[in-house]
């Protein structure tokens, strides 16, 4: 079963300062600030520590009220502008019955300090420490920060492994889009929320209040978590046993009868009633997506193969358009930023994109300095409406995802964008002015050949050659990346690509290019591509692999300063785990995948004959757009989609070859014009 | 129209760099709708220059910017000053505004020196005074720093106008600085480092701005109802 975790000889610090001493803080209740300031002048840009953020909240703390202390496993500057935490940290501060304060991974400088002080992880928001919150609640969105999962409660001064707390410790909670597969973190995390966690933290509080007010005593913490376990979207790992046969899976089985089987995910049926955040929080130094975000829609049907959150954020929910234009304008006065991000999966196909685009861009409420920027823009729906609007004020980085080089690995891939959509959207990106743009590639997909892969820079080369119409100094930056398989997506059962193979085909681009100077470059390190691969389909056993790495230093891993691939090697080999096994084989259609009792929705079946049709080289449409194809997300779970227009915005095939210029027999729920009831 | 503010940096915010602060301005400005002008070209940013630079981790009394108008302002440029305060983050506060003459230079240009007051954690004031003697009887203080990726020494001593013990607080003895910031802004970091590398300073704080020209000196915005008490009346 589960490796027994080796005694702490390897501890990355002094024993002495890894468990503050927890009670007498909680006695204090005191801010650690006095004792955190004085270690400032003494690191790297000291304002990560200081909270002191617009929006930020001090709430008081009561034995009435469970405290969360939200944790992004990253750097500030990183974690910062999640909106995930942020929509949570303002709905449980809104509640009655809780409160919650954020933490993030302190840099390894400060990390040093604190260690040596003896100063445990601790809140931005009021500097307390972590022992005075019951629930550490991590969001989790990316595999290569595990590591700083377990740096970030070892600093807490809790014990890594969920087997060895007590009624003391607080009970740690993951949440994010990696919590779809679980089992990794399973002997780390005491319970996972699967899906949105708007409904879910309210569920969760009232569960965890009786636990408090009951004094957690002795064997409560078991009583509490199978509680937890009965809330719809919460999986409690220890719950359950693990049944192997020789390396294979043959079961993950509730040990109580109350325990359910198959967990399901939580989803939130309408987005309008959650206008969340509604005060983000502007942070005083520098952060990454340092702008105002407004979420414009949830959930995703292109049904790209390769992409997790398309899969697992389903069904399409769109914010209602006046809503979306409410929480622009009001943002920007309140925080006085002049960037907004619209923001969701893919944001041109929300409808009537161009109307909210133009509304923002030329209301007089704005003050006539906002930019505008569009992530996930689909070429099919970007038009050269949209392209004169967004750059009235300032050329915001315009960036395009093709994915593969060829329309044969785009319809292996389902993201079906035709050569022309490329070239009809970088054609009005340069005729309005650009002059460069960004393209994102993924190599090492399925069934990819080096005629797939050599089409990255045929295209790039016909991007580049569009752009000297309209300017002499048109470039084009492609960036390339290993493709990493995730959970509940099609290509689940797809053997990853080894390092030398990415290496290969990134050196045959690189030769293809040598002389192309205006076409730049850039690929992800194949090496870090691999060690995603070991987490992202990883089974309960790579907890001993994630635990050894952290403990020899291994943190912050998906920083290229950070990264060291002959850590997370060394430590599979120490457990007899095989890296091929993990990564780079194909699976069988029979074989229990290590995330089956987590779902998704999505019909095993479904996602099988999507594989099927993938190899095949068979797209399938949007369904929010034509009939309904029966996935099983909103039959399963009775939800609907959640749209404005029966039709695509930008009208046309959208790559599918159908007609889609007419929305009947489409099912989904129309609200009506003009905004809502 | 241009105009110049005096604010504060108080607290945990004084962690914040020079750029943090800049940003918060030009936030700061568009949240009280100030119609400030905009450099043209692809990427247009507010015309909002600032003085020098507040090494990161120090408090000041005495911080100044110009910020350039694209148009005049209704009403006097005073009751800016709460206004804009209120749009600022806890800690840093307007405390003066002023409206600037056609052609004033600008305040790198203008500021010739700066008052800065620094704690000295666990100094009795006798250490202090040791401290301070033994400054200014150096007939040299050499320090070497990188410039661009060469060695470049110079010579502190003649940036000191002035250095006394000011007191004590419960953390330790006080100091008060005058330092010369032309032909560049000495700090009093680096020039109590030369005598001691391994000094621990506890607060440094940034209290004055001094313009002397010909024998005069003023503050870069002249004390009125709004300002700080610390302004000096103009000496000129």
């Amino acid at each position: 079963m589960v490796a027994v975790s080796e005694p702490f000889t390897l501890a990355r610090q002094r024993p002495e300062s890894r468990r503050p001493s927890t009670t007498l803080l909680r006695k204090l209740m005191t801010s650690l600030w006095p004792r955190i300031e004085p270690l400032l002048a003494q690191v790297q840009k000291p304002a990560r520590y200081i909270g002191c953020e617009d929006g930020a909240q001090v709430p008081a703390h009561a034995p009435g009220k469970v405290a969360w202390l939200l944790v992004y496993p990253d750097a500030y500057e990183v974690g910062l502008p999640n909106q995930g935490l942020q929509i949570l940290y303002e709905i449980l501060n809104e509640r009655g019955d809780a409160l919650a304060e954020r933490s993030y991974a302190p840099w390894v400088d400060m990390e040093r300090l604190m260690r040596h002080r003896g100063i445990p992880l601790f809140s931005v928001d009021a500097h307390r420490p972590a022992s005075d919150f019951d629930v550490l609640g991590f969001g989790i969105s990316a595999e290569l920060v595990y590591t700083n999962v377990l740096n970030c409660i070892d600093l807490a001064g809790v014990p890594v492994r969920a087997a060895e707390r007590g009624p003391e410790h607080p009970l740690v909670v993951a949440g994010g889009h990696c919590a779809f597969n679980p089992e990794p973190l399973a002997d780390f995390v005491d319970a996972f929320v699967i899906g949105d966690g708007e409904e879910v933290v309210g569920d969760m509080t009232e569960v965890i209040r009786g636990w408090k007010a009951s004094g957690r005593t002795a064997g409560s913490r078991e009583a509490v978590l199978r509680e937890l376990a009965q809330v719809t979207g919460v999986y409690v790992p220890s719950l359950y046993d693990v049944e192997y046969d020789g390396p294979f899976l043959r079961a993950v089985v509730p040990r109580y009868a109350d325990v359910p089987e198959v967990v399901e995910k939580r989803t939130i049926a309408d987005l309008a009633d959650w206008p969340y955040p509604k005060r983000q929080l502007v942070p005083l130094t520098e952060v990454v997506h340092d702008r105002l975000n407004v979420e414009i829609f949830r959930g995703c049907t292109r049904g790209c193969r390769f992409c997790q959150a398309g899969m697992i954020t389903r069904p399409v929910r769109e914010r209602p358009a006046d809503q979306v234009r409410t929480m622009v304008t009001d943002g920007l006065r309140r925080t006085g930023y002049d960037e907004v991000s619209l923001t969701s999966l893919s944001s041109a196909d929300f409808s009537g994109i161009d109307g909210v685009v133009a509304g923002i861009i030329n209301e007089p409420a704005n003050c006539g300095q906002v930019s505008l920027s569009l992530p996930s823009l689909r070429v099919d729906a970007f038009t050269v409406g949209i392209a004169t609007e967004i750059q009235k004020v300032r050329r915001t980085g315009l960036t395009f995802a093709p994915e593969a080089g060829t329309w044969r690995l785009r319809q292996v891939i389902n993201k079906l964008i035709r050569e022309e959509d490329l070239y009809g959207a970088v054609e009005s990106a340069y005729s309005q002015g650009w002059r460069r743009v960004k393209l994102y590639f993924m190599t090492g997909l399925p069934t990819e050949t080096d005629e797939d892969t050599l089409g990255i820079a045929r295209l790039a080369r016909r991007c580049v050659e569009i752009g000297r119409r309209h300017t002499r100094g048109a470039s084009v930056t492609a960036s390339v990346g290993g493709f990493v398989p995730k959970p509940h997506t099609p290509f689940q059962w797809f053997g990853q690509n080894g390092v030398p193979e990415l290496l290969r085909k990134v050196n045959l681009l690189r030769d293809d290019l040598r002389r192309e100077r205006a076409v730049q470059l850039r690929w992800h390190d194949p090496k870090a591509t691999l060690a995603e691969g070991i987490a992202s389909r990883g089974d309960r056993r790579i907890g001993a692999v994630i635990e050894e790495v952290w403990r020899r230093g291994g943190t912050f891993q998906e920083w290229t300063e950070h990264f060291d691939l002959s850590l997370w090697e060394d430590a599979m080999a120490s457990r007899g785990l095989s890296v091929e096994w993990y990564v780079t084989r194909h699976r069988r259609d029979d074989e229990v995948l290590p995330w089956d009792h987590v779902r998704a929705g999505l019909h095993r079946d479904f996602l099988w004959q999507d594989w099927q049709d993938a190899l095949r080289e068979h797209g399938i449409p949007d369904c929010r757009w034509t009939p309904c194809y029966d996935c099983g997300v909103c039959t399963g779970y009775g939800i609907e989609h959640v749209v404005a227009s029966p039709t695509p915005p930008a009208g046309g095939s959208q790559g599918t070859g159908q007609d889609l210029s007419r929305g009947d027999a489409v099912p989904v729920t129309l609200l009506p014009v003009g905004g809502r009831a | 129209m241009r105009l110049r503010v005096r604010f504060v940096k108080l607290g945990k915010v004084r962690w914040t760099s020079h750029r943090d602060v800049a940003r918060m301005w030009e936030r700061a400005f568009r949240r009280v709708r100030l119609p400030v002008a905009y450099t043209g070209g692809f990427s247009p940013r507010p015309k909002v220059s600032f003085g020098l630079a507040l090494p990161t981790g120090c408090e000041s009394l005495a911080e100044y910017l110009d910020v350039e108008l694209a148009s005049d302002l209704d009403g006097p440029v005073e009751a800016l000053v709460p206004r804009l305060s209120a749009a600022l983050p806890t800690g840093v506060d307007a405390t003066a505004v002023g409206a600037l003459e056609a052609g004033a230079g600008s305040l790198q240009e203008l500021v010739t020196s700066c008052t800065w007051t620094v704690e000295l954690p666990g100094a009795g004031l006798g250490d202090a005074g040791r401290l301070v003697r033994e400054v200014l009887d150096a007939g040299a203080l050499v320090v070497t720093r990188e410039r661009k990726g060469r060695p470049v020494t110079d010579d502190l001593r003649p940036a000191v106008v002035s250095l006394t013990v000011a007191g004590t607080t419960p953390a330790g003895a006080v100091l008060e600085a005058e330092l010369e910031t032309q032909p560049r802004g000495v700090r009093p970091g680096e020039l109590l480092a030369a005598l001691e590398p391994s000094i621990e300073l506890g607060l440094v704080r940034r209290t004055h701005q001094w313009i002397e020209r010909d024998g005069a000196r003023w503050e870069p915005l002249p004390p009125q109802a709004t300002d700080a008490p610390h302004a000096e009346a103009r000496a000129s």
